[in-house]
């Protein structure tokens, strides 16, 4: 994959991020999610762009994008896929999903798969962490968009559709855009998407459904003095 | 008596566009924000510290003692920072709020900083959850336009700003002072305490970190008053909270309820343990809590049962593993985490975590002898309390509780010569593929 250099419009973003803050140099890993996404990874040159803009040195640069998981030293596909290994995902699946993956993509942690003759898009795996997605465990994200309830089959699936330039949606979220794109909302840009996918998925819902059906509710505060009474005289029986 | 189940954060995630602030608003959202400037800040202090609430990050700090602690006599600017980094493995809860219900967090946000009179505020979201973020830079944005945030906010006089910020995958930037560094642009290693983050905090000044939730808890209880919040859950842990239940459960989900609900109760709910199998064991508030079993489904999940049950009510992420679930290997894995998580700073967690994982990972396959179940527990007595920060302690947790209750299944391991278990059992697809 090609990096292209950083041109002034980025160069301007990227102060325009610092200027967000107080102390410009909280916009540290904003302005690294930018450069990544307009160079597909962390380069020497983004690094140093980014110590200049802020005035340290390019060491402290580099010691803090080597210290997130997010940045990456080396390309990643158009569609980054990670898979959750934590325990209880690797338990629900996930070690299975990971398996399957590795195998059918024939690439380890970490790496690009091969763009085949035919794909348009390419591919890239990693086992990840907890992603706060418990509840819809195994899950895998890809661009960090949550694919909910993967099996191995799925995941292959998945992953085919995606190297065939197809459109796929995030199980409770937008249509997946590119790794580049996703870089550039985390780094502040906002890219039109926020109404896509649905107020929350089913698992998010499974209480809220319960009290609807049963009609239990918070307490209603005017009829408050009356819950009040009726716990003291419950507490002096 | 209320209810078992008491929606307030999650009450309108079944809405259409949950996340828009016409959708808040209809249901009465930003109306506490008058309540509030028609009060002074110490009385919305006042009102939360009445209310009981304990911070819903894990720790249980009583949310409105902390605000107090911002010395208002200090000339500097006084921050809020909202820790958005849902990271501790099983924890679920603030990421669908901030999916579904971006609003009642921006709303709590200007509530708190209001009282500790910040007129800055930070959400510091963890990187790996694009939509999440979408949805909350998006809130703000909104809340902008609607004249929530910015200059003389309702004609009240007081003047907030908001910044949505990303962070780049590091568990350990959920511990507070980790998170104020990688929102000072640098690596993410705890800070010795004190001074603690209320005296010298973001850029050395006032400030205040609360976890998503109980930022959100704070617009009810301003608008329906600190009785009414009192009215739920226990004697000394009060309110509403989201309890995530996972795993082997026939219903996984979201489950708001009153604080002091039991498992035995949330599992009724969820449809039980998943058909045809049982209960081993779960961690009551993420996999830095020590493990509980089936002597423990009644269980008050409050702050105070929890602790007096030996464990920690955490962030209520209750992971459930039924009978087919190899406690080592699960054990395993969290020790592995916490091994690539720790930030390297303190010598017993960052060695120590590499020795756990070695001894652990001899242990599951078979080799070894009963006397590495004693060196690993020694290991975990030089590594709790003994670092910065708790991450050490957190990975001590399911090892030392796991040999408490399954010393038998560890020394399994080693007369089996390895695990004993087939990990294909307890995927979510087994027993529904057919067999050739």
């Amino acid at each position: 994959m090609s990096t292209q250099p950083l041109d002034d419009k980025t160069i301007a973003e990227l102060r325009e991020i610092a200027a967000r803050y107080p102390e410009p140099r909280s916009g540290l890993l904003p302005m690294l999610h930018l450069a990544q996404s307009v160079q597909g990874r962390i380069t020497p040159e983004g690094i140093e762009a980014c110590a200049a803009i802020l005035e340290i040195s390019a060491a402290e640069v580099n010691g803090v994008a080597t210290f997130y998981t997010m940045y990456k030293r080396h390309g990643v596909g158009d569609y980054h896929v990670g898979v959750c290994t934590n325990t209880l995902c690797a338990v629900m699946g996930g070690d299975a999903i990971f398996e399957r993956l590795k195998d059918h993509l024939e690439i380890g942690n970490d790496e690009v798969a091969a763009q085949r003759q035919g794909d348009s898009r390419t591919v890239s795996l990693e086992h990840i962490e907890c992603n706060a997605a418990c509840d819809y465990a195994p899950v895998v994200m890809v661009n960090w968009e949550f694919m909910d309830n993967q099996t191995p089959e799925s995941a292959v699936q998945m992953v085919e559709a995606l190297r065939a330039g197809h459109e796929v949606s995030s199980t409770r979220g937008p249509k997946l855009c590119t790794w580049r794109e996703a870089e550039r909302v985390l780094a502040g840009f906002p890219d039109g998407r926020v109404d896509e996918g649905p107020t929350a998925g089913p698992a998010s819902l499974a209480g809220l459904q319960i009290a609807r059906e049963r009609g239990w509710t918070a307490p209603d505060p005017a009829a408050l003095p009356a819950v009040e009474a009726a716990q003291k005289a419950e507490g002096q029986q | 008596m209320t209810d078992t189940l008491t929606p307030v954060l999650t009450d309108t995630w079944d809405a259409e566009q949950g996340w828009k602030l016409a959708t808040y608003a209809a249901k009465g959202g930003y109306a506490a924000l008058d309540v509030a400037f028609a009060q002074s800040p110490d009385d919305v202090i006042a009102t939360v510290k009445d209310s009981g609430l304990r911070g819903r990050g894990g720790a249980g700090f009583p949310t409105g003692m902390k605000w107090s602690f911002i010395p208002q006599d200090n000339p500097k600017p006084k921050y809020l920072v909202v820790n958005a980094d849902e990271s501790e493995p099983g924890t679920c809860k603030d990421i669908p709020l901030m999916m579904g219900n971006p609003h009642v967090l921006v709303e709590g946000v200007i509530l708190s900083s209001y009282a500790i009179r910040a007129n800055k505020a930070f959400i510091y979201i963890r990187g790996e959850v694009v939509h999440v973020i979408r949805r909350v830079q998006a809130a703000v944005a909104e809340a902008y336009a609607a004249g929530h945030l910015g200059k003389d906010i309702h004609g009240s006089g007081y003047d907030l700003d908001v910044v949505v910020h990303a962070g780049a995958g590091a568990y350990i930037c959920g511990e507070e002072t980790a998170l104020l560094e990688g929102l000072e642009g640098r690596r993410g290693q705890p800070r010795l305490r004190p001074p603690f983050p209320a005296v010298a905090g973001l850029y050395a000044s006032p400030t205040v970190i609360n976890n998503v939730e109980s930022i959100a808890s704070v617009p009810a209880i301003v608008k329906n008053g600190a009785a009414w919040f009192g009215a739920m859950g226990t004697e000394k842990s009060k309110g509403h909270g989201i309890f995530s239940l996972s795993g082997h459960v026939a219903r996984p989900g979201q489950y708001e309820a009153p604080l002091g609900i039991t498992l035995r109760e949330l599992l009724d709910l969820a449809g039980g343990v998943r058909e045809g199998h049982q209960l081993k064991f779960w961690t009551p508030g993420g996999s830095s809590t020590p493990l509980l079993t089936a002597e423990h489904l009644d269980v008050p999940l409050d702050f105070e049962g929890v602790g007096a049950a030996g464990s920690m009510l955490g962030t209520r992420a209750l992971q459930i593993f039924d009978e087919t679930v190899c406690v080592v290997r699960a054990v395993l894995r969290w020790t592995e985490f916490y091994k690539h998580e720790s930030c390297g700073k303190c010598t017993p967690c960052r060695e120590g975590t590499w020795w756990l994982v070695q001894a652990l990972t001899r242990l599951e396959n078979g080799q070894g002898a009963e006397e590495d179940l004693d060196q690993l527990l020694d290991q975990c007595d030089n590594i709790l309390g003994r670092s910065f920060c708790a991450l050490g302690d957190g990975a001590t947790s399911p090892i030392s509780s796991s040999i408490q209750y399954f010393r038998d299944e560890y020394l399994a391991h080693l007369s089996h010569g390895g695990c004993p278990f087939d990990p294909a059992r307890a995927t979510a697809w087994a027993g529904q593929e057919v067999t050739a």
